[in-house]
């Protein structure tokens, strides 16, 4: 069983302070929903997870299965089985879905798919997220609305199995259909009950098709309270001011 | 105007089949200042005797015929009269030239490949003349290969509506030298696609030319390179829209990599007086992968006529972008495969455009190759 371990994580953006010692276990089976306002730090918080270049680390730890992700280069961190499904997917000139698609399965599996197995699972994986099949053609990401790119994300975890997903705003920009289905995407994933899912959210409209266990608050860089999915309503209703007043 | 204290027009103006009239250059002229002369290896300054050897092996199509001529042949040097020294220096300096001909209304059922093959053994002079007759259809390979010091000159005569694609692969060893012209000239309502892969020698420098004899003609020519350490590049091509109603699309792409890894690309578009209702646009970008690399990239188009049906170019070098590369290797792809997958994608945008599957696979191979390295 997995278990993703964040210990007093610091990070800072072009010397300025973001994260302010964030502490947070996933374990496999469990879905953490973490909600805040705008320029909190919530995103901050998955890049710094998935090494993105942009933010340094300042201090802390972040362990899957006890392995230390921030020694490790991004894609290592990917093929330890974490995932980031991106708050604002990039496009990628000239290079094709099924390609970009087929390229990280043989990385994260450590070798090909059979090309027949592939197309079927990529093929299953589209129908199920309501995807269009003529998608697999198009450049990465080009063109593709908010809401497709949203879905793209979801295949891709689909593909890739991951231990641990971090889904930093999945669910914005998604009509109530979409919504729906990008909801069964992710519990299609949780089913097995050996995956972990951190999900950033502004919105409860999600955790009623997405049922978290936990919901942390995140005010100015770090975790300022947690419960259960009750602290959502309770969010949705009050709105942040207690929290963000209490951490300036 | 650009860069260029006088305008475009004039820099192509001079043009001589006697050598005398070109001076030896010195690397101050428009022409001459991003070629390092010193690697030329006696190319440009009558040095370069010729001792050498580069072989030409033809794989025609059923339908053309092959030739090889002496200099006095009356198809040799007819559309085109050499506008600097080197190309001056070819042109008085070959003694074979290979004529292919495409006949009348012929359609070609295959490729005409031609292989030219450096032997290493010093420098050499060429002219290959490609004559397609009206409302005749081929494609045409080059493949250059080897070691060579080498310059030619090579005439496209695409008649009367007729259509002629040319590929053109500049795949040479490490050390080779080659200075090259292209001279397309086109007959009323002549089709000319042109693609240029230039990946291999130490020093290429490839000027492909268009001219229009007649209203009509339509030219597209692209091309993609990949420049390593220590390489220099150059590509100068230069369309000359002096016929109403003409076409032309110019559209070249580069990755560098490596330390004095050098590309230039000079695009150089003329719309005269005449012509009237021209259609043109010309394209340049550079993919840098790394320090120590550098592209020139000087777009240039003189418009002398008030109506012209459009106009433009552009030019953009730049480096690979960092989200990119993240998003790639967020999903668990390693740095070299991620940069891989976009700088193929980044010239596979262009090769695509080739409709010849067999060609496309070949071109998208090369550059496989060159990105495996
Ligand atoms: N390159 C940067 N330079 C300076 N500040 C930055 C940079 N990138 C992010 N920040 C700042 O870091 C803070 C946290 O941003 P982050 O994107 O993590 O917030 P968020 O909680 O995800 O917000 P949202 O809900 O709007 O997505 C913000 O104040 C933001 O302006
Ligand atoms: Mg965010």
């Amino acid at each position: 069983m997995s278990t993703l371990e964040i210990r007093d994580l610091q990070v800072a953006v072009e010397d300025k302070e973001i994260l302010r010692g964030v502490n947070l276990t996933v374990k496999a089976g469990q879905t953490h929903a973490i909600m805040g306002p705008n320029g909190s730090g919530k995103s901050t918080l998955a890049y710094a997870i998935a090494g993105h270049p942009k933010y340094t680390i300042t201090g802390g730890q972040v362990l899957l299965d006890g392995v230390d992700l921030l020694e490790l280069s991004v894609d290592e961190r990917a093929r330890a089985g974490l995932f980031l499904a991106m708050q604002y997917p990039v496009e990628v000139p000239g290079v094709s879905v099924s390609n970009f698609l087929r390229s990280a399965v043989t990385a994260v599996r450590g070798e090909a798919p059979k090309l027949r197995e592939f197309a079927k699972d990529l093929k299953g994986g589209m129908d199920a997220l309501s995807i269009d099949p003529a998608f697999a053609q198009r450049n990465l990401n080009e063109g593709f609305s908010g809401g497709e790119k949203k879905r793209h994300e979801i295949l891709q975890m689909e593909l890739l199995k991951p231990k641990i997903a971090v889904l930093d705003e999945t669910d914005s920009g998604l009509d109530v259909d979409a919504l729906r289905v990008v909801s069964e995407g992710i519990n299609r994933f949780r089913a097995s009950g050996e995956t972990g899912v951190l999900l950033i959210t502004h919105y409860t409209r999600i955790l009623r098709y997405v049922k978290p266990d936990f919901v942390h608050v995140f005010a100015a860089g770090r975790i300022v309270e947690q419960g259960g999915p009750e602290l959502a309503e309770k969010l949705e209703a009050e709105g942040y001011e207690q929290y963000t007043k209490a951490s300036a | 105007m650009g860069l260029n204290e006088k305008p475009l027009s004039t820099l192509h103006e001079k043009s001589s089949f006697d050598l005398a009239d070109f001076e030896v250059p010195t690397g101050r002229e428009e022409a001459w200042r991003f070629t390092p002369l010193s690697r030329l290896k006696g190319l440009h300054n009558g040095k370069a005797e010729a001792v050498g050897h580069v072989r030409v092996d033809v794989d025609a199509a059923p339908e053309v015929t092959v030739e090889t001529v002496g200099r006095d042949d009356a198809r040799v040097g007819k559309s085109f009269v050499p506008t600097d020294r080197v190309s001056a220096q070819a042109w008085n300096t070959f003694e074979k030239a290979t004529v292919i001909t495409v006949p009348r209304e012929a359609v070609t059922s295959k490729p005409t490949v031609l292989t030219l093959t450096g032997s290493g053994d010093g420098a050499s002079y060429g002219h290959i003349v490609v004559k397609v007759e009206p409302l005749a259809e081929a494609v045409l390979v080059l493949d250059h290969k080897g070691s060579a010091v080498y310059a030619d000159n090579i005439e496209f005569v695409v008649g009367e509506g007729a259509n002629l694609k040319v590929v053109s692969v500049q795949d040479w060893a490490d050390d080779a030298v080659h200075v090259s012209h292209h001279h397309a000239q086109l007959a009323k309502d002549a089709t000319f696609r042109s693609f240029v892969v230039t990946l291999g020698g130490d020093l290429v420098r490839l000027s492909p030319s268009v001219a229009y004899t007649a209203p009509g003609g339509d030219a597209d020519m692209s091309g993609v390179y990949f420049v390593d350490a220590g390489q220099h590049l150059e590509h100068r091509l230069l369309v000359d829209h002096s016929q109403p109603n003409c076409k032309s699309n110019v559209d070249y792409r580069g990755a560098l990599q490596g330390e004095d890894a050098h590309a230039v690309w000079i695009g150089d578009v003329i719309i005269r007086v005449e012509a009237e209702g021209t259609d043109t646009y010309e394209l340049n970008r550079n993919l840098i992968l790394t320090d120590g690399a550098r592209a020139d990239s000087v777009p240039n188009l003189e418009i002398l006529t008030g109506e012209v049906a459009g106009a433009g170019h552009a030019s953009a070098s730049g480096r690979l972008d960092d989200e990119h590369i993240f998003y790639l290797q967020a999903r668990g792809i390693p740095y070299d495969e991620a940069r891989r997958l976009v700088v193929r994608g980044f010239l596979g945008q262009l090769i695509e455009k080739i409709q010849i599957e067999e060609i496309r696979e070949r071109i998208m191979s090369a550059v496989e190759a060159e990105l495996a390295r």
